[in-house]
């Protein structure tokens, strides 16, 4: 499957974060890229949500529903910011 | 509560077909009428969900086709191997009802206040939130330039073609084909590259505003392109899909 970006990912941030979370800086915990989740490379075919930095293809978010819950797991990500 | 939309939050809603029309022979807009639609932005996605009888459900992004202010419209191609779109661009009908929520995504957005001159750079169906940002400024009345570079696999897939041949002022459109070459044809016939960017693309200098939408390689090399023309990477907005080749 060729990649999508996060914008892809747009209603599912929301959904969790409970706002727009396209415009907001992700700072790869990895490499110490800043990028906002709209330039992200988005990977949602397996059994999750995999977003990925876009400069050391480092997973900052992944996140996988199952029965009405959501698992996130924000440890590629040293800090979000406006 | 499901289907009711509270003010900040998002929900899942029901949505009827208002209408459905093809663009060409793979792609379908589809007109909805949203109950309790919030209003979107010009370049803003919306979610589809469907759900089978034994309740496996699957979820796709769409970008919205149409301006704020205007009916809530998407712009489908069908990918035969899709879990979603082949229902979408083949079977959905005119009074049938789709579950969507929205609008979501701020990133890829273009408002009148933004400004111009534009580069708008649509690779296939990338063309969709391209053409919300042209109705967008029609409809605001902004005199903000634009050049719109559309690239296409063959003539019979360029999408909104009628549209984009109205002449509207201050609007170009520059054509490429990559698969076909016409005999009567006056645009390009090649992949979209530095070479061409240079010669059709606003010139640096003018501190352009670009949006770069479609598949990752074509999104890649556009606006690796553009920063090499001297394009302010700040400026330059870009929208990756799997579309063409890809689900």
């Amino acid at each position: 499957m060729d990649e999508l970006d996060g914008n892809r990912a747009a209603g599912l941030l929301r959904e969790i974060f409970g706002r727009e979370m396209t415009t907001v800086a992700a700072t790869c915990a990895s490499c110490g890229a800043v990028a906002p989740f709209g330039e992200t490379d988005l990977y949602p075919g397996g059994p999750g949500t995999v977003i990925r930095c876009r400069t050391c293809t480092s997973a900052l978010v992944v996140i996988t529903q199952i029965r009405g819950m959501s698992c996130v797991d924000l440890m590629g990500v040293r800090a979000l910011d406006e | 509560m499901e289907g009711t939309a509270v003010p900040g939050r998002l929900t899942w809603q029901v949505a009827t077909v208002t209408a459905a029309r093809s663009e060409t022979p793979s792609v379908r807009t589809i007109e909805l009428d949203v109950p309790s639609w919030p209003g979107h932005r010009a370049g803003q996605h919306l979610d589809v969900r469907l759900t089978a009888e034994d309740g496996y459900s699957a979820e796709r992004s769409y970008s919205i086709a149409s301006a704020a202010g205007e009916g809530v419209a998407i712009t489908v191609e069908r990918l035969d191997d899709g879990e979603v779109s082949p229902y979408l661009t083949d079977e959905l009908r005119a009074g049938d009802q789709l579950e969507l929520r929205g609008p979501v995504g701020g990133y890829f957005v273009w408002e009148p206040a933004d400004g111009g001159p534009l580069l708008l750079a649509a690779g296939g169906s990338g063309i969709v939130p391209l053409r919300a940002i042209l109705r967008q400024r029609e409809r605001s009345g902004s005199d903000a330039p634009v050049r719109l570079l559309y690239s296409a696999r063959t003539r019979s897939e360029v999408i909104y073609r009628d549209e984009l041949e109205t002449h509207h002022d201050g609007v170009a459109v520059v054509y490429t084909l990559t698969r076909e070459r016409p005999a009567d044809w006056a645009g390009y016939t090649r992949r979209v590259d530095r070479a061409l960017l240079a010669e059709t693309a606003w010139p640096a200098g003018k501190n352009p505003l670009a949006f770069v939408c479609g598949p990752t390689s074509f999104v890649e090399t556009v606006a690796g392109g553009l920063v090499a023309l001297g394009y302010d990477p700040g400026r330059i907005k870009t929208e990756r899909f799997g579309g063409t080749g890809g689900r």
